[in-house]
């Protein structure tokens, strides 16, 4: 069952995310924006695949992303959320940071606030690699090792963590709702406690070996302690935070950096990375004892697990399957998502059971069936 | 330097003024031109120079977003085809080929299509060359690739014409839906259209609804419809030989020709035209010409009613004589002529080397040169310079491709399937790709790395590495050379720590420092620096024993610079006064000191407060 199909866009894809859909409605989700980086002229775009709720459509090209309107961005989308339904935040490698206003009735695109060059040198400008959002707050992270809070609708910075690394910041996501974590080009984990005005990190955690890059980082989405990150070199990371300063477990992913990790937000027992390798990986973690039967398609990799430590003592079933990475006490499976030999896959988003992907050959790949 | 195919052609440069003359450099893919202040005798001087450089570039269509669309599929399919076994037997491997070149066709279909959607009237130009390049591209399949013999090949060329002569279905359509289908007057145009291309049942199903209006002619129709009816058609699959269906079909001929010579379809003008084309008659063909529209289609409807067991070999006679009797004596043969006229001739060397000329871009030849190397369809004699036709291809190609901001890391799959020359070339230019943020860079270390470009690395991670420093980020900094394991660079680094240090009395970045792990060990200087920094945080937390015996593990692995060693030794003397000091360690520090540093009055401070010390331990 190839329920994927390429679309090729003219542009190479640096980010993607899906429109966020109420909870209370089952719909899946029909709308994604995009990033493109590396271009002359850089976009972000709005796209449609046509989902309209529960209708069983059959997958084939009906599917396809049709293009709703895209407005110019200057220099390349480094990242890219969703603000609310409407908005989006980017940030660009001139260092600026911008909300987009989508407007569905006459698709079209406006720049609804700007905070232009908020990450620089003394004489440069400095990209922004990374941001996340928890409407109206905003929080950015960049190349010069600056962590920035913002509020939607206000003018200038609400607060500026100068210094906050030496390195580079390259991802940042939410741990609660006043806790960030950060992770860097030296191989650390840090937490930020928003509400302390001190300016250094409440703990840092760190891989025991090698300080290699650390590119993306996701939290569980129900276990808050539970955050996966991985790195230059491909390997997915679990980590406790509240136990230790070394991952839980280390695993064997990507031959080369991994861009994106993603816990499912509904079904976190399934991950998703994708990498520059050109392969998006489907991880799925379960305590049950028979091999789960909707595999379908793609390659299949038992892929090996090693514990960097033992789970503590205490009672198992509260310790997730995902820090549990003996293979005896549960399984993990991984499945190839894509039809091999893409180049870098450079951003994923999935929601309910769709999968969106995008990928520096210029083409994005929806999978509206993921077996989740 | 051998003799010009064609005469050069000439740009104007509209913004240049005029009878100034040109200066100008080469680029990877275009060429930068600007005036020079030269005059030329008897000019006069014409006020101030002009102040632009003109960048003239050949290839457009790189720049065209529909075309990337092209570059970037077929960069797909490409790779793809190289990873084709060899160990494959030939005849699954011609299906994989036939498949492939399907594929190439069809993204130049998508693309054209994509292009008549947007119908601007510049791009007009564009569609028709890449239809163009589809005719020429399916020509090659059918003959090279696909290599039918005789039987087959005619049926191969009438699905070839049939695909590129659309307007038939589109008239047939028109007449269709018209209140009096057989009273339309394109109405023959498109019976007659359709038995040129052969395709007899809807021909038939048209006649019908003739014969439906004329009821009085309803034989002469009848006889009409059993001569379609039963004229043969070669089947691949079948148990029949060429021989006995070449046996059929002259039957068949032969009771066309008695339809002829009986006047039996005398009373109807256009069922006669139609028995003559049966038959094969060239003149009632020519008569045809703007049904035909281009000779070569008149060529594959001669062979269908003339000779449908046409050998390959055969071909280049009657495509010659097709062209000729085709085409006005007068007109020029166009590229895309000749192009095709050695396409039948089996001369493939001669169709690329055509179709480099008269294309701006290399994508078509390249490609296409690289299906025909892998059917093993290319004699392998090599080039004056450089390597083999395929390579030197795919070189120009990728180069081409390099120049462009976004889709250079398409080329680098490109150069890495040209044996020769490839490595060189990705050498050369990567260096040059801008690198603007650290992703990009990533990306383009990932790329030397996997390939052993090891001098490209360290340039790259030294360029990325002294502009962090230049931006005071001393972690990120760190983290290049790391990452490139250059000791030299960490030195450096570590220096800028040190003397940070010395300026201000305390350490900057401690969240780096403290954090290095294994990767402190690249160099001397880095690990005396995370070293001496482990020595400060022992001496706070007051655990004076271990500090002194790191302090004095520090002194004698000699890895201080010299700078420092004063530094040391004022940090030595208050733990000379800790009590927790062991004698042993004591005694240490002083032998060590006298040993190793031979400041002059300052030493002698030193030993006269150790004397001092040791008086009133």
């Amino acid at each position: 069952m190839e329920s994927v199909n390429a679309k090729y866009v003219s542009q190479k894809i640096s980010k993607t995310r899906w429109r966020p859909v109420s909870h209370s409605s089952l719909q899946q989700p029909d709308i994604f924006a995009t990033g493109s980086w590396d271009n002359e002229d850089n976009k972000i775009s709005f796209w449609s695949i046509g989902n309209h709720g529960s209708s069983g459509m059959d997958e084939g090209f009906e599917g396809d992303p049709q293009l709703l309107c895209e407005h110019k961005h200057d220099g390349d989308v480094l990242d890219l959320q969703f603000l609310d339904q409407d908005r989006i935040v980017t940030t660009s490698s001139t260092g600026a940071v911008t909300i987009f206003r989508h407007h569905q009735n006459s698709q079209t695109i406006s720049v609804s606030q700007r905070w232009p060059r908020v990450h620089r040198y003394p004489c440069d400008n400095a990209p922004c690699t990374g941001v996340v959002c928890s409407s109206p707050e905003i929080v950015t992270v960049g190349e010069d090792g600056k962590i920035i809070v913002f509020r939607a609708d206000q003018e200038g910075v609400i607060r500026v963590i100068e210094n906050a690394d030496s390195s580079t910041i390259h991802a940042v996501t939410y741990l609660r709702t006043t806790e960030i974590l950060t992770v860097n080009s030296i191989g650390q984990l840090k937490l930020w406690d928003l509400r302390q005005q001190s300016n250094s990190p409440s703990q840092i955690l760190s891989l025991s070996g090698d300080r290699l890059p650390l590119h993306c980082v996701d939290r569980h989405p129900n276990q808050q302690h539970i955050v996966a990150t991985g790195g230059q070199d491909g390997m997915l990371c679990v980590w406790d935070v509240r136990q230790g300063s070394t991952p839980f477990s280390l695993m064997e992913a990507h031959s080369a950096e991994m861009w994106e990790v993603h816990f499912h937000p509904t079904n976190p027992d399934h991950l998703f990375t994708c990498s520059e390798d050109g392969s998006l990986l489907h991880w799925e973690t379960s305590t049950h004892s028979d091999m789960p039967s909707f595999l379908q398609g793609g390659r299949n990799n038992s892929m090996i697990s090693r514990s960097a430590m033992a789970p503590a003592g205490g009672n198992q079933s509260l310790i997730s399957t995902w820090l549990s990475g003996d293979s005896s006490k549960g399984r993990l499976e991984t499945t190839h998502m894509l039809p091999s030999q893409t180049l870098s896959v450079n951003s994923l988003d999935v929601l309910g059971q769709c999968l969106v992907c995008g990928t520096d050959g210029e083409a994005i790949f929806v999978n509206r069936q993921v077996p989740v | 330097m051998e003799e010009l195919d064609v005469e050069p052609a000439i740009t104007n440069i509209p913004a240049a003024s005029d009878g100034k003359h040109l200066g100008f450099a080469w680029g990877p893919g275009d060429i930068l031109a600007y005036e020079t202040l030269y005059m030329a005798p008897g000019m006069c001087a014409k006020g101030s120079g002009c102040s632009f450089i003109h960048e003239v570039r050949k290839d457009e269509d790189i720049y065209s977003p529909i075309l990337r669309k092209l570059f970037n599929e077929s960069h797909h399919i490409f790779v793809g085809l190289q990873t084709i076994r060899e160990d494959l037997p030939s005849k699954n491997k011609k299906t994989q080929f036939v498949s492939i070149s399907k594929n190439y066709r069809s993204v130049i279909r998508a693309c054209m299509e994509e292009l008549q959607q947007v119908a601007a009237s510049v791009l007009v130009l564009q569609v028709s060359i890449l239809l163009a390049i589809e005719l020429i591209w399916n020509l090659c399949e059918v003959l090279f690739i696909d290599a039918a013999p005789a039987g087959p090949l005619l049926l191969h060329l009438l699905d070839w014409v049939r695909l590129h002569k659309g307007d038939v279905d589109e008239k047939a359509r028109e007449v269709l839906q018209s209140e009096s289908p057989a009273e339309h007057h394109d109405y023959w145009d498109v019976v007659v259209s359709y038995v040129l291309q052969g395709r007899f049942e809807e021909a038939r199903q048209m006649l019908v609804k003739q014969a439906t209006l004329q009821p009085a002619a309803r034989n002469m129709y009848k006889l009409m419809d059993t001569l379609l009816s039963k004229m043969p058609f070669y089947n691949p699959g079948g148990t029949q030989t060429l021989t006995e269906f070449d046996v059929k079909w002259r039957h068949w001929h032969e009771e066309v020709d008695r339809c002829l010579q009986d006047n039996s379809f005398a009373s109807n003008q256009h069922l006669e035209i139609i028995c003559k084309i049966l038959v094969g008659d060239e003149d009632t063909l020519l008569e045809h010409k703007e049904l035909l529209s281009t000779w070569y289609h008149f060529l594959v409807t001669r062979l269908l009613f003339c000779h449908p067991t046409v050998k390959p070999t055969e071909l280049h006679y009657y495509a010659q004589s097709c062209m000729t009797m085709f085409l006005d004596l007068r007109s020029v043969p166009e590229p895309l002529d000749s192009i095709l006229l050695a396409a039948f001739e089996f001369d493939i060397h001669q169709v690329i080397k055509d179709c480099s000329i008269a294309l701006n871009n290399w994508w078509f030849v390249a490609h296409l040169t690289d299906l025909l190397d892998h059917c093993k369809l290319l004699q392998s004699h090599n080039l004056h310079f450089g390597s083999n036709l395929r390579e030197f291809l795919l070189l120009e190609y990728a180069s081409g491709l390099f120049t462009h901001h976004s889709l250079w890391q398409l080329a680098v799959d490109y150069f890495d399937n040209c044996p020769e020359f490839g490595h060189v070339y990705l050498e050369l230019q990567i260096e040059r790709v801008p690198l603007d943020t650290e992703r990009k860079a990533l990306k383009v270390l990932r790329i030397c790395e996997q390939r052993q470009m090891s001098e490209q690395v360290r340039s790259i991670c030294k360029i990325m590495a002294m502009r962090a420093l230049r931006n005071n980020r001393l972690g990120s900094a760190l983290s290049w050379s790391i990452r490139a394991k250059d000791a030299a660079f960490a030195t450096l680094i570590s220096e800028r720590f040190l003397q940070d240090y010395c300026a201000r009395g305390t350490f900057s970045d401690l969240d780096l420092i403290d954090n290095l792990g294994p990767a402190m060990l690249l160099s001397d200087r880095l690990t005396f620096l995370v070293k001496y920094r482990e020595f400060h945080k022992l001496y706070e937390e007051n655990r004076f024993s271990e500090a002194a015996k790191l302090l004095l593990s520090l002194i004698t692995a000699k890895i201080a610079p010299r700078s420092f060693w004063m530094t040391l030794l004022t940090d030595a003397l208050p733990l000379l006064e800790q009590k927790e000091v062991s004698h042993s360690a004591h005694c240490a520090l002083h032998c060590g000191f006298g040993h190793d540093l031979c400041f002059s009055g300052r030493v002698q401070l030193g030993e006269a407060e150790l004397k001092d010390n040791s008086g009133t331990k």
